[in-house]
């Protein structure tokens, strides 16, 4: 039994490796950037807000990042009396496992479909249902979330959960949808299949067929990692701290570094899906490819990711909190008619063998709505001309 | 109650005559909203440059403080210090006027008479036996240093005052008088008040205006 086992593990063993060291880079790699994206995103804020930001760790307060995971792993263990003990262990856990699992079929570096021996930017080559897998599994990191509020057994806690699960629900419908449109034109769920579509000229990059897929696709990502400004589970002014109320030490780092997790995937799928991925113009695609050249395109993308995740903290400091029905009512009454329309109109150019041109079209869809949104609105406050002449009493102040 | 009709005639006749329907009156109306307003995205993207602006503008607010040090108006209100006469006595005559005047009650004088028969002390009537501040106590209000007739206690621009006990935050005379020779000394602080004068809270002292800006301070950061 156990010499099969190792005999099996012999023979697979030039299949396993480039996945064993793919898994070895995400689990080194990611938490390490988890950690100094705070530092970047600390830095980034201060200099947004006319500070300088940690500078005193280290030179330019680059050890700030290593200082504090130092300081937080050696913080005592409070378990507060009135947790279910057991749940509030697992809960971050689960957040942050979950939260990278969904890397599994994420590549992280040019990947060529023709899928030979040897190391690959990807744990798991050729999945076929990639992307659906991969919004699967990030979408389960809700539960983290949820069971954390239950466990916590604190009224914040649980409404952060709550909120949290409404969010969820709410934004994994135009997060998908904004998906299909790019799927329907690859043709495959398979992301590399999907980056190898985009090769070739800055045009065929999906941002340009998909401008609105690419934004509804963005709000919902951001909504999914509860960011600003869609921090609502973990807003600091009504809940203290949401669902992490109850947590400190090493799980609420566990907590944070799901979050942030969660920031570099929705930063990758950007980069990957609508980004043209390691693509740029003049640069030959990863088949049998050189490793300087497959080199130069992990830098494309990374460059492209780090473009996407300095996007994501900027927006942190510029744009104020959602309150909660303005954020469900961008989700159902803003992306997700657009990324149902935007999906019909793919479904028509593509049905019909329109010219890939008239995509472009979809761009006037969010102006469309702006100018319903935007009639209605003023319809709504403006003030009737019976009221002005005083012959309706609506809206007319009473003086007797 | 009356008729249906002549209600409702009544009624529309007096809406006619209501002031709203004057042609003097000015209807508010709100700001009407544009395509742009709606689409949201032209927001976004000023606030995002906004943000962008300060970033890259490099004009950090920030004084990095143990190596740039605040710059210290003369009339700040520090540490206190017990000034000294010409012969280098307590200038103190122990009047009470502080501890009388301090709203926190932290000042604590015990009077002595003079020595008369000791030279140094001849033309003194009275002098402070012990005079203690417990700083830790003290609001830094500064009205101790108006109360006092004969210029004797007097704040100084010493603003970093630490210490690990309580104990050592509580100033007796010899330490108070300490800090005053330390503090003309360097001339950070040179006598400020002057008798008959306002105090300094409410008006810069002509001393300390014509003082050469003290050594080592006033670094803007």
């Amino acid at each position: 039994m156990i010499n099969n086992l190792i005999n099996s593990l012999f023979e697979y063993w030039p299949v396993l490796w480039p996945a064993l060291a793919a898994i070895g880079v995400i689990l080194a790699v990611v938490p390490f950037l988890g950690l100094y994206m705070t530092f970047v995103e600390r830095k980034i804020a201060a200099y947004v807000q006319d500070r300088v930001g940690p500078n005193r760790v280290g030179p330019f307060g680059l050890f700030q990042a290593i200082a504090d995971g130092i300081k937080i792993f050696l913080k005592e263990q409070l378990i507060p009396d009135h947790v279910f003990t057991a749940l509030y262990f697992l809960a971050p856990a689960f957040s942050l496992i979950t939260a990278m699992f969904a890397l599994v079929v994420m590549p992280f570096g040019p990947v060529a479909t023709d899928y030979k021996d040897g190391f690959r930017f990807i744990v798991a080559p050729g999945i076929d249902i990639g992307i659906l897998m991969m919004l699967a599994i990030s979408s389960l990191s809700a539960y983290g979330i949820i069971v954390g509020g239950w466990a916590s057994n604190s009224k914040y806690s649980i409404y952060g959960a709550i909120r949290s699960c409404a969010q969820f629900i709410s934004y994994e419908i135009p997060l998908g949808l904004s998906i299909l449109g790019v799927i329907a034109i690859t043709g495959s769920l398979n992301i590399e299949k999907i980056v190898e579509a985009q090769s070739g000229s800055l045009f065929d990059w999906n941002v340009f067929w998909q401008p609105v897929a690419m934004l509804v696709f963005f709000t919902a990502a951001l909504a999914e990692t509860n960011r600003l400004p869609f921090d609502l589970p973990e807003c600091e002014q009504e809940l203290v701290g949401g669902f992490h109320t109850e947590y400190s030490g090493i799980k609420f780092v566990l907590y944070f570094l799901a979050e942030y997790t969660h920031i570099v995937t929705v930063s990758f799928l950007t980069a990957l899906l609508f980004l043209g991925g390691w693509h740029f113009p003049g640069l030959p695609g990863p088949s049998g490819a050189s490793t300087p050249i497959l080199l130069l395109g992990l830098g494309v993308l990374l460059a492209k990711v780090s473009l996407v995740v300095l996007v994501i903290i900027l927006l942190r400091w510029s744009l104020p909190r959602f309150r909660f029905d303005q954020l469900m009512g961008l989700a159902w009454k803003g992306l997700i008619p657009l990324g149902l329309v935007n999906l019909v109109g793919v479904a028509i150019v593509l049905s019909l063998g329109l010219p890939k041109h008239l995509l472009i079209a979809t761009v006037i869809l969010p102006v469309l709505g702006a100018y319903y949104s935007a009639a209605k609105f003023n319809a709504s406050t403006a003030i009737p001309n019976a009221t002005r002449q005083g012959l309706s009493p609506q809206g007319a102040v009473s003086y007797e | 109650m009356s008729e249906p009709q002549t209600n409702e005639a009544q009624k529309n006749e007096a809406l006619k005559n209501k002031p709203s329907a004057k042609k003097s009156v000015k209807w508010g109306e709100a700001p009407k909203l544009t395509i742009l307003d709606a689409l949201y995205l032209p927001a976004i993207v000023s606030g995002l440059a906004t943000a962008v602006r300060h970033a890259v503008s490099g004009k950090a607010t920030t004084r990095q403080y143990p190596e740039v040090e605040p710059e210290i108006p003369p009339n700040y209100r520090g540490v206190h210090r017990l000034n000294r006469d010409e012969a280098g006595r307590v200038k103190c005559v122990a009047c009470y006027m502080c501890q009388t005047a301090c709203p926190a009650n932290c000042i604590e004088i015990i009077a002595a008479p003079a020595p008369k028969d000791d030279p140094h002390w001849k033309d003194r009537d009275k002098f402070p036996a012990t005079f203690t501040i417990d700083e830790l106590r003290c609001i830094y209000c500064g009205m101790c240093e108006e109360a006092c007739p004969v210029d004797a206690i007097e704040l100084t621009s010493i603003y970093d005052l630490t210490g690990m006990t309580r104990e050592e935050m509580i100033f007796d005379k010899e330490k108070l008088l300490s800090v005053f020779d330390e503090t003309v000394k360097t001339g950070r602080d040179p006598v400020r008040t002057n008798r008959g004068k306002l105090g300094p809270a409410a008006e810069l002292s002509s001393t300390a205006k014509d003082a050469p800006p003290p050594p080592g301070r006033g670094k803007s950061g």
